[in-house]
């Protein structure tokens, strides 16, 4: 065990220590992929529950569409538009980000310039994209 | 070479290095796919209500897809909530608990979903 018992810098270090690094942008896009794949994680049996009252029967889709004008339980139905924005966002971050990495990967296109404009382009594009579907959730069109 | 067997052997971390770097990716590609194809079908004309959503996973093929990205995406998930808890949850008692309530989490939920799948 000694080998693995040496200290390394940033070992010991706190969250809060962690919180005061300004990350460049492609830390900022890795850090956020970590965050949306946790959250996705967390909320996978509410993802499978979508999937289970929308498809199962007419009956099981009426109330799955219900879910987010009249809400559940004691949450209104805005709140549930939220999380799923939130899925929505997190699920295009971790994938954009994922192709990110398979194509940094493919093409071996490992520089500071393009890591930090596909990086750029990783955030844009899911924030983009998640206005769009959110404005769609929220009735706008 | 340190020493890594008996009593110096190094009990800590994944090792899986290649293998976990490799299905990441594989996993993460079938599920891409299974993005792009379900989307060209949801996005074919027509109002997407009931029938038009169901019939979709009614179809043998999108089932067994749907059930090989169910796995893959139990796989992936493992892989990356046991790096967060390898990297954030020292106590070897405690992260041992989380990583096998991850997986008790995956599969209770990807059962839940096979269920679903081939219910309908």
């Amino acid at each position: 065990m000694a080998e693995i018992t040496k200290s390394r810098p940033g070992e010991n270090m706190r969250l809060v220590e962690a919180l005061q690094y300004r990350l460049p942008v492609a830390g900022v896009v890795s850090i956020l992929h970590r965050a949306s794949g946790g959250l996705l994680f967390v909320l996978l049996p509410f993802i499978i529950w979508m999937f289970d009252t929308s498809v199962t029967s007419e009956i099981s889709f009426d109330r799955f569409a219900s879910v987010f004008t009249a809400g559940v339980g004691p949450l209104p139905g805005f709140v549930v538009k939220l999380v799923v924005l939130a899925l929505v966002w997190a699920y295009l971050h971790h994938a954009i980000a994922g192709v990110r990495h398979v194509w940094m990967d493919a093409t071996h296109s490992v520089s500071k310039e393009q890591g930090r404009s596909s990086a750029l382009f990783t955030l844009a594009a899911s924030l983009l994209l998640t206005v769009v579907l959110g404005a769609k959730l929220f009735g706008l069109y | 070479m340190a020493i890594n067997y008996g009593s110096k052997r190094l009990v800590v971390g994944a090792h899986y290095g290649l293998r976990d770097w490799l299905s990441q990716r594989v996993t993460a590609v079938v599920m891409a796919l299974f993005t792009f194809v379900l989307l060209l079908q949801v996005l074919t004309p027509g109002p997407l209500g009931y029938d038009k959503w169901a019939g979709i996973f009614a179809q043998q093929w999108m089932k067994v897809l749907t059930f090989v990205v169910v796995v893959s995406l139990a796989y992936h998930a493992w892989v990356g909530m046991r790096d967060i808890w390898m990297d954030y949850v020292k106590p070897v008692g405690l992260r041992l608990v989380l990583q096998v309530a991850t997986i008790g989490w995956l599969v209770g939920c990807a059962g839940w979903a096979v269920q679903v799948i081939w219910r309908l």
